[in-house]
């Protein structure tokens, strides 16, 4: 009994403990910053700002502090984590390398911001998340072509880029009209990397080299093989935002006007703001976060899940997938959400049709084969989380009395049988009697 | 036991018939009432004197059979040993539990995942009846008892009564001496017990008991000719079918008979009316078992007991033309014309079926007991399983000790007084020998036939030397001897007489015969006792100071995984380990020792003897959460999987050719040093063994990572694992099991085997790791 007055008490608290990260609530909430130095906070502080006035609570702290950690007793204390420290060599408290892995493996979310002069852990990060910086520290993505014009014929580091990712998940449903200054370092994809996509990636006549010297040497990064801004989804959907430039975020960028060189078009202001932005509600699941409930499968015209199909059997499949955004869950409506009902290979694959309402189901026959199989839902699109649903189900043979019990064709053979028998009665029937 | 049974003979002559009348009467006259009753029910005439021995030597070697195989229980406990008896008891679990039909309907989806097996349709349900039928019996009359000690009595109880067959077999063959020899020399008889010890749950274990059965009724029913022996036999080989894939020799051994007696113009009635029924009537009865079906009449192995019903259809037709053709020419035109037809129709026949595909042609098994050689080339699946192998000819002494001596004698005695029964039991004998010679396992089915043989010479002899040695006392009773005994006996007698020393000498060798039957008594019981009564679940060693060391590690592991591991998971280890995982550790296993699928377990093998990058591959679509190896070195015990592993390469290259056993080997040697083959140094069987143990140090005065099993250090002592990580080794190292790790969740190939390189550029890295995978 005294156990309901503290119940009571807690009560008006439940809304605080629950804030944090859950499957009910996909969205990141706290979210650590690490900057280099506390000056970032008001340079780049449109960023932070659209971010805290989504709801999100930002804990600024500067990387070498000696009292940050993202755990404490075994539970991680933010959901997301900002690394706006592309010098820091390493990071103070408990935080390393190892600590920042598992913080992404155990399905939080991550932003990377790097620069020229990248530390070996900003880039040994990078590189376990399949994208290596180049090797180079002093050399910057130049592009003299397709630089943003400025009043100062510079080096051309200064690049506006429109070389989006055509995702309106990733970007959202707003076109992106003007191009989005870059000024950083550039980095490759890990070719063995199947996750990790270019958001933003390089004209073809870009090229990174260090600025200031000659070039000797042909550049080992050129053309679009050179990515800007790139995203990782983990397998536990996870998701990693890595950027070459730090300054893009900043505040000078997302306000400045944007001319690209050989354009005649002079935006007033940059997409930046707008870009980066969205990729964060992306990067923090605002969007195309997917979640299937309710899987159930059955035989038709029955209603509980039976523990084992026979061949043949006519059973239905249903799953029911909603689509976080944002607030709460909504059903989410595609048309190519398929089924395979598995063994060692795909003995059934189908569409899945859907009534709209999240509910997708079909209806199939069991294949004349027997095995342990399973139904398998792999839906992968760009952008969304990746859906991998499998359920174990065997399927026996008939057993001995669920064949048919005669056969037409059979009816030679059961005369066969009994005329025999019969002859031999009467045969005998002969033989002894009929001397 | 044998020396039990020498007595018998003597008083099993009739010889003594006088005296004993007068002895029986003298006490007859003098007592007084009480004392003459228990005494007249003492005093028996000599024949139910000589039953009552018979009797209760019986009743002796009956309870002697049974608990000699108890060694094993009294040692280590009353559990099931070995691999087979594994899934045998766990099929008459579920029999006990779900019943008849269930369990003739099982489809198991926890072994050859995701295959799945039909158990009710690729086994041979005898053996599980038999123990489920015992159980419910035992139940019905109020004894409380787990099915597992049903199981673990089972092989001893039937072995017991194979004792009686024995014995009623020896009897219609030679007469009851012999069978009481028979009898005893088979109760202990090793190459019968390593099949049959208390634990030993498997098929053989009442097979041979059917085996002899249907051979004894048989063999009655041909000596009678009676259609009731016949049925009998009939049953006794459809209960035979039903519980062991070694009926094909009876099968075949009969109409061998058969068409030996038509040869040796032998044929009679009695011969036409106990194969025909028993042919007729045991093929209807054997189709009747699922995993049989239809192949009495479908397949190769079965068309020789075909052949010789047709055949014996036409001796019989020619007999009655024979009868009713006065005219000896007419006869023999119409002999040779019917006998071409009937070859001709015959081949037709076969061959028509042969090429349709309709009779299948003879399976791998069998061309590989009949050519010892076949499947070394062919089968490696089959010449990978030790009791598969060609016979030492010290595994024949071992197991058959003086009866190798004697079996020779016994056939001299069969030639000698040949009938339709000797010329059985000497093609038993005979054939059985062979195939004995060709697998290891099948000494199980000479050694009933090499027991008899040798009852036979046993039983002679003694009755011969003892005939002999008594031979003084009846000198004047040597019409009885001639009456009773044999020609043989009597002319022996009579040579007595003018012999003197003989008498001495018969009493030298029958004291001699006593000795070795005494010897092989010993023989027997220390056999049993040392070789014969291990689990092999459970190893036993001995330590430095002489004294039992047990290994457990096996159950250690099972129990692991039974209870650490989730329901669903399915562990891949190397067939021979199948059973006992689904039984004892309830966990679904990839393949097992019903190697019924050879591109399933080649798949496996495969895996085992990549590297461990491809080898993930393999596991990952097997859906593969756990990998079970058994390991030695620590223990030095021999037969793990790294002694294996050359099987696993071979049959994995069978079906895969990207294996090549000469990867593996160096300079055609096997070896794990640090000469060893590189692809032998890095495959998946290598790292998993391995991992960890060059840290280890197993012996004193030996470097870390001394391999005791093959007494060599290990050559590559720093094995690191990418794909699986360690989940439990148990205490002496003998099973290791490792988990399979989910796919990296950032990078899906980003580990290779190719060491992390953080100083060469990216480009180049990539370069790096298609040199080595290219």
């Amino acid at each position: 009994m005294p156990k309901l007055p503290l119940f009571l008490i807690l009560i008006p608290f439940l809304p605080f403990l629950c804030t944090s990260f859950s499957p009910e609530n996909p969205s990141s909430r706290r979210v650590l910053v690490l900057l280099d130095d506390l000056a970032l906070k008001s340079s780049h502080s449109v960023y932070f700002k659209s971010l805290q006035s989504r709801g999100f609570e930002l804990d600024f702290k500067l990387a070498d502090d000696p009292k940050i950690g993202l755990q404490r007793y075994g539970q991680y204390l933010y959901d997301g984590l900002i690394l706006f420290c592309p010098t820091t060599d390493r990071f103070g408290g408990s935080i390393d390398l190892a600590a920042i892995l598992d913080f992404v493996d155990s399905g939080h979310d991550l932003i990377i911001a790097a620069d020229n002069n990248a530390s070996d852990l900003i880039r040994e990060i990078a590189t376990e998340c399949g994208v290596d910086f180049d090797e180079d520290p002093a050399a910057m993505v130049i592009d003299h072509t397709s630089y943003a014009v400025s009043e100062t014929e510079g080096d051309h580091t200064l690049i506006a880029s429109d070389d989006f990712i055509k995702s309106n998940v990733l970007l959202g449903s707003e076109k992106i009209e003007a191009p989005v200054l870059f000024q950083g370092i550039g980095h490759s994809l890990s070719p063995a990397n199947s996750l990790v996509l270019k958001v933003l990636s390089a004209s073809p006549s870009a090229y990174s080299a260090n600025p200031k010297s000659k070039l000797s040497n042909p550049p080992s990064l050129t053309g679009s093989a050179i990515s800007l801004v790139s995203i990782l989804q983990a397998r536990n959907n996870a998701r990693i935002l890595i950027s070459g430039s730090l300054v893009m975020f900043s505040n000078r960028f997302f306000r400045s006007g944007v001319q690209k060189a050989g354009t005649l078009t002079k935006h007033e202001k940059s997409s930046n703001e707008q870009f980066l932005t969205e990729l964060s509600k992306w990067v923090f699941h605002e969007r195309g976060h997917l979640k299937a409930v309710n899987v159930q499968h059955h035989k038709d015209g029955e209603a509980d899940e039976p523990s084992m199909y026979r061949i043949n059997d006519d059973l239905v499949y249903s799953v029911e997938i909603y689509e976080w955004s944002g607030r709460s869950w909504e059903p989410y409506v595609a048309d190519d959400v398929q089924v395979q009902f598995y063994m060692m290979s795909p003995y059934v694959l189908k569409n899945l049709s859907t009534d709209k309402k999240g509910r997708y189901f079909t209806a199939f026959k069991v294949p004349d084969v027997y095995g342990v199989f399973q139904f398998k839902v792999e839906y992968q699109r760009l952008g969304y989380t990746s859906l991998s649903l499998s359920k174990q189900i065997p399927v026996r043979p008939y057993r001995h009395n669920e064949y048919e019990r005669f056969i037409p064709a059979a009816y030679p053979y059961y005369g066969a049988a009994f005329s025999m028998m019969a002859g031999f009665f009467i045969f005998t029937a002969v033989h002894l009697y009929n001397k | 036991m044998v020396g039990k049974a020498e007595p018998v003979n003597g008083s099993v002559k009739s010889g003594s018939n006088q005296s004993i009348p007068a002895a029986m009467q003298s006490p007859l006259k003098k007592s007084d009432l009480i004392p003459n009753l228990s005494l007249k029910t003492l005093k028996l005439k000599t024949k139910q004197q000589e039953l009552l021995i018979r009797v209760s030597i019986l009743c002796l070697v009956y309870v002697l059979a049974f608990i000699t195989r108890l060694f094993s229980v009294l040692r280590y406990e009353s559990m099931i040993h070995e691999f087979d008896p594994y899934f045998n008891y766990r099929t008459t679990l579920f029999l006990t539990e779900k019943g008849f039909y269930e369990f003739w309907n099982w489809f198991d989806s926890e072994s050859w995942y995701p295959l799945g097996r039909i158990i009710g349709g690729t086994l041979y349900p005898g053996l599980m009846v038999t123990a489920a039928i015992i159980y419910w019996l035992l139940r019905f009359l109020r004894f409380a008892i787990h099915i597992r000690e049903v199981c673990v009595l089972t092989a001893p109880f039937f072995a017991s009564n194979t004792t009686l067959v024995a014995y009623f077999f020896g009897k219609e063959v030679w007469d009851s001496g012999a069978g009481l020899v028979a009898a005893a020399l088979i109760a202990i008889c090793p190459g019968y017990i390593s099949r049959s010890v208390a634990g030993s749950y498997d098929n053989e274990g009442v097979a041979i008991f059917a085996l002899l059965l249907t051979f004894y009724l048989f063999v009655k029913a041909v000596n009678t000719g009676s259609l009731a022996w016949a049925l009998a036999s009939a049953f006794g080989y459809f209960y035979m079918v039903s519980a062991w894939g070694g009926y094909v020799f009876i099968i075949n051994l009969i109409p061998l008979y058969v068409l030996v007696l038509l040869i040796t113009g032998r044929y009679s009635m009695r011969l036409y009316v106990a194969y025909n029924s028993m042919y007729v009537l045991g093929m209807l009865l054997a189709m009747q078992i699922r995993f049989v079906g239809f192949q009495h009449v479908q397949s190769g192995e079965h068309m020789a007991a075909m052949g010789v019903f047709f055949l014996l259809q036409v001796f019989f037709f020619l007999d009655w033309v024979k009868h009713l053709l006065s005219d000896t020419k007419l006869f023999q035109a119409f002999l040779r014309i019917t006998v071409t037809t009937a070859i001709a129709v015959g081949a037709i026949a076969l061959g028509v079926g042969t090429a349709s595909g309709y009779i299948s042609p003879w399976t791998g098994r069998f061309y590989s007991l009949l050519d010892p050689t076949y499947a070394k080339d062919h089968i490696p699946i089959i010449a990978s399983v030790s009791e598969h192998q060609p016979t030492a000819w010290s595994s024949f002494m071992f197991d058959f000790h003086i009866l190798l001596f004697l079996f020779p004698a016994g056939l001299y005695f069969c030639f000698k007084r040949l009938s339709d029964a000797t010329i059985f039991i000497v093609m038993y004998g005979l054939t059985s020998i062979y195939f004995a010679g060709v697998m290891v396992r099948l000494i199980l089915v000479a050694t009933p036939a090499v027991c008899l043989i040798s009852a036979i010479a046993v039983s002679a002899t003694i009755k011969n030397l003892t005939l002999v040695a008594r031979a003084k006392n009846k000198v004047t009773q040597t019409g009885f001897v001639r009456g009773s005994s044999s020609l043989k006996g009597s002319s022996k007698a009579s040579l007595d007489q003018s012999q003197p020393f003989q008498r001495n000498g018969a009493i030298a060798l029958l004291l001699g015969a006593f000795y070795l039957l005494s010897k092989y008594a010993t023989h027997c019981t220390w056999v049993t006792s040392e070789a014969y009564s291990s689990p092999s679940i459970v190893l036993a060693a001995r330590g430095a100071h002489g004294n039992r060391v047990i290994f457990d590690d096996y159950r250690e592991a099972y129990f692991w995984l039974r209870k650490n591991t989730p329901p669903d998971a399915k562990v891949m280890s190397w067939w021979d380990y199948g059973y006992q995982i689904t039984a004892m550790g309830n966990r679904t296993v990839i393949v097992d020792n019903n190697t019924w699928n050879n591109t399933h377990i080649a798949t496996v093998g495969r895996a085992m003897s990549s590297y461990e990058n491809e080898a993930y591959e393999i596991m990952r679509s097997l859906d593969v959460d756990y990998v079970l190896v058994v390991f030695g070195g620590v223990t030095g015990y021999s037969s793990d999987d790294i002694n294996k592993f050359l099987w696993m390469v071979r049959i994995g290259g069978g079906v895969f050719p990207v294996i090549k056993e000469p990867d593996y080997l160096v300079n055609g040697e096997y070896r794990v040093d640090k000469g060893a083959a590189p692809k032998m140094l890095n495959c998946l069987m290598y790292k998993l063994s391995y991992y960890r143990f060059g840290e280890l140090t197993t012996e004193y005065g030996k470097p870390p990572g001394y391999d005791r099993a093959r007494g060599v250090e290990i050559g590559n002592k720093d094995i690191k694992l990418e794909y699986l990580e360690e989940a439990f080794t148990t205490s002496n190292w003998i099973v290791r099991i490792y988990k399979v790790k989910p796919p990296n969740n950032r990078c899906p190939y980003a580990g290779n085997d190719v060491p992390y390189l953080p100083w060469v550029p990216t480009v180049l890295r990539y370069h790096f790791q298609a040199m080595f995978h290219g």
